[in-house]
């Protein structure tokens, strides 16, 4: 069979599903592109052996590998970290971008860029290459405890409060963008106009090597937060009542969307939604139990990401769409129906 | 005593809503705590539960709260909060799972289709909790906290804030017959917060009123639940008529007037 009593789909060919899906996402993601590769082409480079085109070859390797790889771990990131934050606020809406986190991260990436010769020449000297993600990391996270703050008084989080604090923070943030905007050289604004719409279009091996540590330690982490977040589904006393530390549960999780998202941010600008509508998807078809909800919303969120990226590269060809706008053509609507739903129910 | 609670004061914010309060339950006794609204039950019941910040002491098994490691006391301390409000997709089996620890799968699952059936709602396993009655997500709260203290060595713990109050009368029965069972041939230790003053005659060992923060009365539902306490403490007239059963059921007699009889706020332990 291949639900369970309650309805759902069982983990298992879920799994199955979900891997053939990503698979094939995968292969069509780095054979597309303004320079078509067949199967054959990528078969012959994962081979090792010599290829009979070396253009092919350089493609696969310098070019979509690595865009492929931090795309579905961007997406795999970013959804996980929506997971986290809807079981830690116990809100289903809550969402790295709607609350405001990947605002913080892109605000406090914006600043090295801009400040990063004068002001913050102190900040990139004591981190060099690494000031652009840890920047954002610590951006991510103060905006996470920000919204903690103010949206939670005595064990309950007021929705209303958190969803306005995220409106609050996003413009407060997007006031120190446009500050920093305006402060510009013309070469900084280029690449201030990558963050705002996101992009995978400049991802190489560095990028990849600048955040994949980030990204891969908030996956490390998130195993250890299942349980608990499950317990938080309950309610933040019962947390305590069932045996967990409830604030250690708190820092690690607002250390792995502050990883997750400031480094998502840091590689890729800002990419909404995706934390929002892979989640909510996973626990309508699988459950909400976050030992199921988290593996496959990584699974989810990467396929996903790396599909729209794939179909933003081929839409406009040869140009490309910013992927951060395809996410939220797909995403919008989908909040949208999602808001819709929730107060017809 | 598995819970003594000695010279015990919250404070919520600038305001001290429990003054001084001594407390205790031995293993197997059925305390119920009695009181208007604002008298401080549920609060002292969170800080037994450690939600609240209490000053004085408070000692589950003759150790402090604080210093039982949090995992442990989860084995030996089930409590069961006023309301719990669900807003995400599991299924009723899925809430009582969360209160097992690692047990061996065959127990897990003898464990939890036992206390479904016990408290009545085998039926609603598969379905979603948001979509159940009040009554029912009580029901199913209830059974969550019974398979976290269930198969625990030593003494156990058992909080319940009104844990009867969704319910219709026939459940209710259910509920608190199951919870005296407990008490009696478990030895489990409960304190359970109620307003059904019935109820309380019903079942309770003893019964401890409170009043502005402080325990004014203890003793058995025949010592407690009398026209003169009630009067004082909640300001109702009542007529009592005495059981064959062997308990006192309260009449309320429908004339309220404020509450201003002195009542002198001393905890006193019945005979």
């Amino acid at each position: 069979m291949m639900l369970t009593p309650a309805g759902r789909l069982d983990a298992k060919p879920a799994l199955l599903i979900l891997g053939s899906g990503a698979l094939a996402v995968a292969l069509v993601s780095v054979s597309s592109g303004a320079y078509p590769l067949s199967v054959a082409d990528i078969l012959q480079v994962i081979a090792g052996k010599e290829a009979t085109d070396p253009v092919a070859s350089m493609v696969f390797l310098e070019v979509r590998m690595p865009r492929f790889l931090l795309g579905f771990l961007v997406g795999a990131v970013l959804a996980i970290c929506g997971a986290v934050l809807q079981g830690l606020f116990r809100n289903p809406l809550a969402d790295p971008g709607l609350i405001g986190v990947s605002a913080g991260a892109s605000l406090a990436a914006i600043a090295v860029i801009v400040l990063g010769n004068t002001w913050l020449g102190g900040w990139l000297a004591l981190t060099g290459d690494w000031a652009l993600p840890i920047a954002a990391f610590i951006g991510g996270s103060l905006t996470v405890l920000l919204a903690w703050r103010i949206a939670n008084r005595s064990g309950q989080t007021a929705v209303a409060t958190l969803l306005l604090a995220g409106i609050a923070i996003n413009a407060v943030a997007g006031a120190g963008t446009g500050l920093l905007t305006f402060y510009a050289s013309d070469e900084e604004l280029r690449s201030l106009t990558f963050w705002t719409m996101g992009s995978l279009g400049h991802a190489g091996w560095d990028d990849l090597v600048l955040g994949a540590p980030f990204m891969v330690l908030a996956l490390v982490l998130v195993p250890w937060l299942a349980r608990p977040l499950d317990a938080f589904l309950l309610g933040e006393s019962v947390v305590g009542h069932l045996g967990y530390r409830t604030d250690t549960v708190k820092k690690v999780a607002i250390v792995v969307v502050g990883l997750g998202v400031g480094a998502a941010v840091a590689v890729s600008g800002l990419i909404g939604f995706v934390g929002l509508v892979v989640p909510h998807l996973v626990r309508q078809v699988l459950g909400a139990s976050h030992r199921i909800v988290l593996p496959f919303s990584a699974l989810l969120g990467g396929t996903l990401l790396v599909a729209a990226d794939s179909l933003a590269r081929v839409v406009v060809a040869p140009a490309e769409l910013p992927i951060g706008l395809m996410m939220a053509l797909i995403g919008g609507p989908f909040f949208l129906a999602l808001l819709v739903r929730t107060r017809v129910m | 005593m598995v819970l003594d609670i000695r010279n015990v004061q919250v404070s919520l914010g600038a305001t001290q809503i429990v003054h001084d309060v001594e407390l205790s339950v031995a293993a197997g006794e059925l305390v119920m705590l009695l009181g208007p609204n604002g008298a401080g039950k549920s609060t002292l019941l969170k800080a037994v539960s450690g939600d609240a910040p209490a000053r004085g002491e408070i000692l589950v098994s003759g150790q402090a709260l604080t210093d039982w490691c949090p995992q442990a006391l989860s084995r030996h301390r089930g409590v069961m909060p006023q309301r719990v409000d669900i807003n995400f997709p599991l299924t009723a089996e899925e809430v009582v799972r969360l209160g097992l620890s690692a047990k061996s799968p065959g127990r897990a699952d003898e464990l939890v289709e036992h206390l479904l059936s016990e408290l009545e709602i085998s039926h609603l396993r598969h379905r979603l909790v948001p979509g159940l009655s009040g009554g029912e997500q009580q029901r199913l709260q209830l059974a969550r906290v019974l398979a976290q203290i269930a198969d625990t060595e030593g003494e156990r713990l058992l909080l319940l804030d009104e844990c009867t109050s969704a319910l219709d009368p026939a459940h209710q029965q259910v509920v608190l017959q199951r919870v005296q069972r407990l008490a009696r041939e478990q030895r489990v230790a409960v304190l359970a917060v109620v307003h059904d003053l019935n109820l309380a005659a019903q079942y309770a060992d003893r019964l401890v009123m409170m009043r502005a923060g402080r325990c004014v009365l203890e003793g058995s539902a025949r010592e407690v639940l009398t026209p003169e306490v009630l009067d004082a403490v909640y300001g109702f007239q009542a007529r009592i008529v005495e059981l064959p059963e062997g308990y006192p059921l309260v009449i309320p007699l429908g004339q309220t007037r404020a509450q201003t009889a002195p009542l002198k706020p001393v905890c006193r332990q019945a005979s």
